[in-house]
């Protein structure tokens, strides 16, 4: 057991690990485990089935481990999730555990990510005590493409992830693997994408997800075609009115949060200085962050959205329409 | 409150409490006045449409009411939305062309 030093952060991190069935995300976690960046971290794994193989197969179960005995980490589950965070925080304070400065949260390969950010959220304790730190998602560099193809829920979970880790990568040869990089692209364009199966462990990138570069937004690539999940980016000239902005998004995540699987914005607000980054996963908008200064000369609003069964042109007309309620003008889109 | 589940949140995104890092116009009373106008004027917009009509109450929450007098307190943005729906009885929708066609008319 490591000896603790330290206190509990003000905020907890959470960082939410999902990714397709069998697509490597336990072999990830132990290796993340076994990392010294990771010693004081405590791990709630969801329990799917009848038997817990992942349960069996993670090496170091201790007391920082919670297993969630009913199914699937879905809505039905939500208060089981808040009961083991939330007890897991009690017996921190308690110090019946070791003082864990992170939680890592493993879903199963069928979970939709959006009911655990929610959970952190909505529950009275935990928003609190505990800050969503991101979304790894594992995707199989053999299977992937497949997967995404077929099942919503891999396509979800890449498109909803801020770092894609994709597995398996010594087993598939690159023709396999190139394919399968040009749709995560297109499904999901911001979030790095890292190897995993080789070398050491980008264990900085893996932990630093939710944090993301809004650099990459500017590199938002057209809708891709026939993709089932679409990303594409709205950029404005002039200074967005907050007001203006607010009531558009809080109107379309209303009839469409469930197809708006992620949106992030850096925004030019008028008024104000410094930019404010806005970073939402459905319907579930977190509380918009003022950034400390511009990156570049570029001041211009920059916003993405991974929209699945949405028109990327009716959305950017609609947000235009609204724009002009309040006369933004030299609007365009990449 | 989640559209999807139900839950009440802790603060709707767009009246954040003031804190480290967080962007909020929800600060000084005279920023926050400044901000709930502008907002009350932007969705009447928005609103007029449907045929509904937003307004401060007490500096506190929104009252938005048909035109026929039919009313609902609204506490904040994340309401409004779901409240025009049951007051207006049908979707609102900003991906509707004839709606965005209507607001480009009133505003193109």
């Amino acid at each position: 057991m490591p000896t603790m030093v330290e206190g509990p952060p003000t905020f907890t991190p959470v960082t939410l690990l999902t990714g397709f069935l069998g697509s490597g995300k336990t072999t990830l976690l132990r290796r993340l485990l076994c990392d010294p960046a990771l010693r004081d971290t405590a791990v709630i794994i969801n329990e799917f089935g009848e038997v817990a193989l992942d349960h069996l197969l993670v090496e170091r179960l201790d007391e920082q481990m919670v297993l969630l005995a009913s199914g699937c980490l879905c809505c039905t589950v939500r208060g089981e999730l808040a009961a083991a965070i939330r007890d897991l925080h009690s017996r921190r304070a308690r110090a019946a555990v070791p003082s864990f400065r992170r939680l890592v949260i493993e879903s199963t390969g069928l979970a939709d990510p959006f009911p655990v950010l929610s959970t952190l959220r909505a529950d009275p304790v935990l928003r609190h005590h505990f800050r969503a730190a991101g979304v790894v998602a594992t995707v199989d560099a053999v299977n992937g493409l497949g997967q995404l193809d077929r099942y919503v829920e891999s396509m979800r979970q890449a498109a909803i992830a801020d770092v894609i880790a994709l597995t398996k990568t010594d087993l598939a040869d690159e023709e396999r693997v190139a394919p399968l990089l040009e749709r995560l692209r297109a499904i999901n364009p911001t979030a790095p994408l890292v190897r995993v199966a080789e070398g050491p462990l980008p264990v900085e990138v893996l932990l630093s997800a939710g944090t993301s570069s809004f650099k990459a937004v500017a590199e938002v690539a057209g809708p891709a075609a026939h993709a089932k999940a679409r990303a594409f980016s709205i950029t404005v000239d002039e200074p967005l009115d907050w007001s203006t902005f607010g009531i558009w998004l809080t109107m379309l995540l209303n009839r469409h949060g469930a197809s708006i699987l992620r949106v992030k914005g850096l925004l030019n607000l008028r008024g104000e200085a410094r930019p404010v980054a806005v970073h939402g996963v459905q319907h579930l908008v977190h509380a918009p962050t003022h950034l400390a200064q511009w990156s570049d000369d570029d001041r211009r609003s920059r916003l993405v959205f991974i929209v699945e069964g949405l028109e990327p042109d009716l959305i950017q007309r609609s947000f235009f329409t609204f724009a002009r309620l309040e006369g933004t003008r030299n609007p365009s889109m990449s | 409150m989640c559209a999807l589940c139900g839950l009440l949140g802790d603060e709707h995104w767009a009246d954040a409490v003031a804190r480290d890092g967080v962007y909020t116009r929800n600060t000084d009373p005279a920023r926050r006045r400044r901000e709930r106008a502008n907002r009350v004027s932007v969705a009447n917009r928005a609103l007029k449409p449907y045929g509904l009509r937003l307004s401060d109450w007490q500096g506190t929450s929104f009252v938005l009411t048909t035109l026929t007098g039919k009313s609902e307190i609204v506490g904040d943005l994340g309401h409004l939305w779901a409240a025009a729906e049951r007051l207006s009885g049908r979707p609102c929708d900003p991906l509707d062309p004839d709606y965005l066609a209507r607001l480009d008319a009133d505003h193109g």
